[in-house]
């Protein structure tokens, strides 16, 4: 059973956003990380690129495949979580506590678009 | 049988001053190094083993032990068409005339080898439907690009510069995108449907004036027919673009299907899959590419021209002014031309139809046989391979990965696993036509049983393998901590 939390976005493509004021925390779900294996390798964007809805921002490798990130939402990376150059395993550890890229949104209506916690619970079959 | 593991590294049967051989005395005039750029010259010696001709022959011996192989067991690794490669092969590639032979001979000395590779083009033209053949890549994924740079060229040169994308399948094998990327083109994905086939609806919007080609794989990689090829390449040149064809699984069609009459423009075929040539380890490989008539003049540098009279003929060895230029140095892999024409020759016409139904009944006789126990999610007749999602009864946790590990402790090399991506549990199967079915048999038991001892005693096959030389492997660690050289291991050691 994969952990879901409330108060989160998810987007069909495994990603969540986490809001707090103008920014948002990206990362990929529980569901994603389990089915991915072990995580060996996150390509994250740099400080100051632009991200888009919908949009692949990166890409994440596991000993299984390389699957594109996709960005739940518009806008400005203010910051990359730079632990998981080290440490990419952090991402199976606690998918929700290491977020992968935190985001200035530019259109904070986008999230209407996305699903809450029991939308996505429903949407992966759990 | 020796069931001693060896394990050692070359470097590690290494003794200061011991060596194998001497060299004659030097003729040449010793190079004057104070003249060479000081930045390109080595500062120390490099690390080299330092061996005896005895302890290299059995270095090399023992290790080729460990090898497991189509010439030691059943290794039904989807995708890959692991095909018996028959030793007439390497008897014919291996004498002298053949052998012997220096890239830079004239080409009045080298006529028979020049035969040989103007024959396979045109035999490989024949099989395919297709014009005129290259040999000259050294593998499939060379072939991709090469294909690729043909499709661009052909626009660039009607002045379209604005085709910069391609369509791949989200079932397409991983070099299609990679491929593409290499060669400054954009990647478009068009969805499967459920049963495996590329989705004309999703098709369709994705099409327009900057679409250079489309590529695809068919059967594709779950081994289902693409029923829709005409409508789709009938859409993808109405667009103006052109369709190129992955050869990864020519396999079931040779003799009795071809990519040319289906309407592709453009293809490659990995001899080390379709004409038995050794493959992987065992290579080098070779990926050929045909072009359709119009569009020879793409094909890249140097070509084999035949010129005939009433009563002669001969080879050479031309340069055009094709504008890819050279792919390769000289005429590719020679010796592995060599081997898949001696194959095609061997076989004959009426043979090699029978390689693709054989190929085909083995794999659907497997698929029938372990329905029970394996998830299925495409029913139905498949062509020379098929995908399992999994174990049926996943409740135990043991997944594809342990099942694979598990079939090493039987003896047999794992299929294809976790691709293609489309299913999470994928196994891909591909036991080739070469296959008894005894082997059939026996493989179709042993998977059985780990199945039933997925269902009874889950810890074993989560554990496996066991009866290996070496245990489970910690693929995460060789991902992140690689270590690839002696001096790196020596590092790593301290």
């Amino acid at each position: 059973m994969s952990k879901i939390i409330d108060g989160l976005f998810y987007s069909e493509s495994h990603e969540y956003v986490k809001i707090e004021g103008e920014f948002g925390y990206v990362g990929i779900t529980d569901y994603a990380q389990h089915e991915l294996g072990n995580v060996v390798y996150v390509d994250m964007p740099e400080v100051d690129d632009e991200v888009e809805a919908g949009q692949e921002f990166g890409a994440v490798e596991s000993v299984k495949a390389a699957s594109d990130l996709n960005s739940p939402v518009s806008g400005t990376v203010v910051e990359v979580n730079e632990a998981l150059d080290d440490e990419p395993g952090l991402v199976n550890k606690d998918p929700y506590a290491n977020w992968i890229i935190k985001v200035q949104l530019s259109d904070a209506s986008e999230l209407d678009s996305l699903m809450n916690a029991e939308a996505y619970k429903n949407f992966i079959g759990e | 049988m020796n069931n001693q593991y060896y394990s050692k590294l070359i470097f590690e049967l290494s003794h200061e001053g011991r060596r194998g051989y001497s060299l004659p005395d030097n003729e040449f005039k010793e190079y004057d190094l104070a003249s060479m750029p000081q930045n390109l010259l080595r500062q120390q010696e490099p690390d080299l083993p330092q061996v005896d001709e005895l302890t290299v022959v059995r270095h090399y011996t023992n290790m080729s032990n460990n090898n497991f192989g189509v010439d030691t067991g059943f290794y039904p690794l989807g995708s890959c068409t692991m095909k018996y490669n028959p030793k007439i092969n390497e008897e014919i590639c291996a004498m002298p005339a053949f052998s012997g032979l220096h890239p830079l001979q004239q080409e009045n000395t080298v006529q028979g080898a020049l035969e040989v590779y103007y024959n396979l083009q045109r035999s490989l033209a024949e099989i395919s439907g297709l014009s005129e053949f290259t040999l000259n890549p050294y593998a499939g994924a060379h072939g991709e690009l090469t294909g690729l740079m043909i499709m661009r060229s052909y626009h660039m040169s009607r002045n379209d510069s604005k085709r910069t994308k391609v369509i791949v399948p989200d079932s397409a094998h991983g070099t299609n995108p990679a491929s593409a990327a290499v060669c400054g083109l954009e990647v478009v994905v068009v969805k499967s449907r459920p049963d495996g086939t590329v989705d004309v609806d999703d098709l369709q919007p994705l099409l327009g004036d900057d679409i250079a080609g489309m590529m695809m794989t068919n059967p594709n990689t779950l081994g289902i027919f693409e029923h829709d090829i005409a409508k789709i390449a009938q859409l993808v040149h109405d667009c103006g673009g052109l369709m190129y064809y992955d050869g990864a699984n020519l396999n079931p069609m040779l003799g009795k299907c071809r990519p040319g009459d289906l309407g592709f423009d453009i293809m490659h075929i990995n001899l080390h899959k379709t004409f038995s040539t050794p493959h992987g380890g065992g290579g080098p490989g070779s990926g050929p590419v045909g072009v359709r008539a119009g569009l020879e003049q793409f094909l890249p540098n140097p070509r084999v021209k035949r010129t005939e009279g009433d009563d002669w003929y001969q080879y050479s060895i031309e340069n055009t002014d094709s504008a890819l230029g050279s792919i390769s140095s000289f005429l590719g892999n020679f010796a592995v031309i060599m081997r898949a024409y001696t194959y095609i020759l061997t076989l004959g016409r009426e043979n090699l139809a029978q390689v693709g139904p054989l190929a085909t009944l083995n794999a659907n006789y497997i698929k029938e046989s372990l329905k029970d126990c394996y998830e299925l999610p495409l029913k139905g007749v498949c062509k020379h391979e098929f995908v399992f999602d999994g174990l049926k009864d996943k409740s135990t946790g043991v997944t594809t990965l342990d099942v694979a590990k598990r079939l090493l402790d039987y003896g047999f090399h794992a299929p294809t696993i976790y691709f293609p991506l489309l299913f999470h549990e994928a196994m891909m199967i591909e036991p080739t036509e070469n296959e008894s079915k005894e082997t059939l048999d026996a493989f179709i038991e042993v998977m059985r049983k780990i199945a039933h001892e997925a269902a009874t005693d889950p810890e074993l096959v989560k554990s496996a393998p066991h009866h290996t030389p070496v245990r489970r492997l910690d693929d995460t660690k060789a991902a992140l901590k690689q270590i690839v050289t002696f001096a790196e291991l020596r590092q790593a050691e301290l």
